[in-house]
């Protein structure tokens, strides 16, 4: 079954989670194409090559560095058409999901996101989805010849499979309607380490008794390489940016390893982190909660923990 | 102006998840069921958007069987005009966003708003089928959504940042905080909530390109490792040489 690959790319850069979705698609079988819009280095466009795409396109068009939705959707129907693709691998993003529902919708494809897993295959084609917020999968049958999956981080291996790939130039004529929506500015941040890409995280809660206090967890999560997030109510009186917020209504974490420092552990924070591989928790109350999801934890203050931790960590390297 | 709002039934966030029926039916057990949390933003900014603009409506709109009717109350109680309930079982994305587009087919809405996801399905998907649907922008997840006549600017969420955008009415959103403030009920909203409409709709055949296998529970978690606090070196040892994480 032909696949194509949809890659989100950042500052010229292609997404972790895009490349995890050309692993998928590689591991499925393929043959792949993956297809990148907008402004992206040349050399990581090639490099997709060796993550398991036989081919990839490029749409240079300036207006699609900015990710517009239906537009998107656009290109993708055409280009699997012209690629004879059946399938649609793209990650499980604020961009990557709602492009998914309207090209699905455009050509009568099954679709499902928040994909955990590769497909069982043998008899019909059984995706594994996660539902309830990370507290249960569910087993969905893709029974259309045609179909979209929206891969959650961590769904695929990604492993050097192959060589760098030629990348073939690519249009689609867009018109006004694809451009309904216009994007008027954007803040970044830029340089650090994204949340729903981080393979570690260091988060904070109410513990931390204050923004002014945050300087000890970003010092460890230089140390760490890690992305920074927070509780609920940490964002929610600005001691922190709202997309730092981890759980059921913020981001939806899967890292490597999560380190949680005064949060309480409330199930709703637990939604959004329950995917992560391991979990430490530094809390000074040894009945927090949050210590009966962790795999390591320290009852401590995290004014004196974290300091200490971060030294232990320098002195390891 | 006309607003729709769509409203998904759901366990409460603390719900524990279990499963009857070799594992596919949900086990509704003394589960408590709200209003989505982010269709609450959706509801809270509709509400906002009629107490600012005079003239303007509110109806809800849930797809599920007879037992989601309370949830739709619940939404006249916060401050809804009238609601509609599609009589069906929401199977899958696809099916529900069929049902939407169809009533919004019948009656034109300036503005249709969602949550950004369902804490059930967490799909993420209904407000883009809808929109490709019926042929308009959608936008998701929308963090702030001001209207100036027909024209909206909106603030969306995107990894590790924010976007401004312009759109003309109309067109579906996918709302999440802080786009309002969840409203409370109050004691005249319950009882006025009692007499306004609640139209039952049946469903529209819809071929489904999905379907439910099975259920499954994650593994439960093994029990933790505690280390004492005067020894946080032996944390990064396990953090190196047992989860191999460093
Ligand atoms: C519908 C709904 C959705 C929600 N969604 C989310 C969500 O997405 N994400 C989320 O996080 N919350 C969410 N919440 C809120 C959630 O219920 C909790 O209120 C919140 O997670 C608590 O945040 P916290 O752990 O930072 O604060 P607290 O519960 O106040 O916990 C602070 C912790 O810090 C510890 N502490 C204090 N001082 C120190 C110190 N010096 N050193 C070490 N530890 C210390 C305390 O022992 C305590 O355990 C939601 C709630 C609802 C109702
Ligand atoms: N059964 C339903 N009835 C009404 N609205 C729904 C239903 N299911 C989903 N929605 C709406 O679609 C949004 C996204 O849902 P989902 O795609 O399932 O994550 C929800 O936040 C609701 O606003």
């Amino acid at each position: 079954m032909a696949i194509l690959v949809f890659v989100e790319s950042a500052e010229g850069k292609i997404k972790k989670t895009s490349i995890e979705a050309v692993a998928y698609a590689h591991a499925l079988g393929g043959p792949v194409t993956a297809i990148a819009l907008g402004a992206v280095e040349k050399a990581e466009l090639e490099a997709l090559g060796k993550y398991g795409a036989q081919k990839v396109l490029h749409v240079a068009d300036e207006r699609l560095s900015q990710g517009i939705i239906q537009a998107y959707a656009t290109v993708l129907e055409k280009a699997l058409q012209d690629e004879s693709a059946d399938l649609l691998v793209l990650a499980n993003s604020s961009l990557g999901t709602p492009v998914a529902a309207r090209v699905a919708t455009k050509i009568g494809a099954s679709l499902a996101s928040n994909v955990v897993e590769l497909p069982k295959t043998d008899g019909g084609f059984v995706v594994k989805r996660s539902i309830y917020t990370g507290k249960a999968f569910a087993w969905v049958e893709l029974k259309n010849q045609k179909k979209v999956i929206a891969l959650r981080k961590n769904a695929a291996d990604i492993k050097e499979v192959g060589s760098p790939a030629q990348v073939t130039p690519y249009s689609v004529t867009l018109g006004d309607a694809d451009f309904a929506t216009k994007i008027t500015s954007s803040e970044k941040a830029t340089g650090e380490v994204l949340l729903p890409e981080a393979n570690i995280v260091v988060s904070g809660g109410r513990g931390m008794k204050g923004p002014e206090h945050w300087g000890i967890l970003e010092e460890l999560a230089k140390t760490l390489h890690a992305a920074t997030g927070c509780s609920k109510p940490v964002s929610d009186m600005g001691w922190r940016p709202h997309h730092e917020h981890v759980g059921q209504t913020g981001v939806k974490v899967a890292p490597q390893l999560y380190i949680a420092v005064g949060i309480s552990g409330a199930i709703q924070h637990l939604a959004g982190v329950n995917s992560s591989k391991y979990i430490v928790v530094i809390n000074k109350d040894p009945e927090a909660p949050f210590f009966k999801a962790a795999d390591y934890g320290i009852v401590g203050d995290a004014f004196e923990i974290i300091p200490k931790l971060t030294e232990a960590i320098k002195a390891a390297k | 102006m006309k607003i729709l709002v769509c409203i998904t039934h759901v366990p409460d966030t603390t719900s524990k998840i279990n499963f009857t029926d070799n594992n596919t039916k949900f086990d509704t057990t003394g589960v408590q069921f709200i209003i989505g949390p982010y269709d609450d933003y959706a509801l809270a900014r509709a509400i906002e958007l009629k107490d600012a603009i005079a003239g303007t409506t509110v109806t809800v709109l849930n797809v599920g069987p007879a037992d989601t009717e309370p949830t739709l109350r619940k939404g006249l109680a916060i401050g809804a005009d009238d609601a509609i309930r599609v009589n069906a079982e929401p199977t899958d994305s696809f099916f529900v966003a069929s049902q939407i587009a169809a009533i919004a087919k019948e009656t034109p809405y300036d503005l249709i708003l969602m949550g950004r996801e369902s804490i059930d399905y967490n799909s993420g998907v209904v407000h883009g089928i809808v929109a490709e649907l019926l042929g308009i922008p959608s936008i998701s997840p929308v963090m702030k959504l001001d209207l100036d006549g027909t024209k909206a600017k909106l603030a969306r969420e995107i990894e590790g940042g924010k976007e401004y955008l312009e759109v003309s009415l109309p067109f579906v959103a996918g709302c999440q905080e802080p786009i309002a403030e969840w409203k409370i009920p109050n004691m005249r909203g319950i009882m006025s909530a009692r007499t306004k409409p609640l139209k039952v709709v049946e469903p529209k055949a819809v071929d489904s390109g999905v379907k439910l296998q099975k259920f499954e529970l994650p593994p439960p978690k093994g029990s933790v490792k505690m280390i004492p606090a005067d020894n946080v070196p032996e944390l990064v040892n396990l953090l190196k040489n047992e989860a191999k994480v460093l």
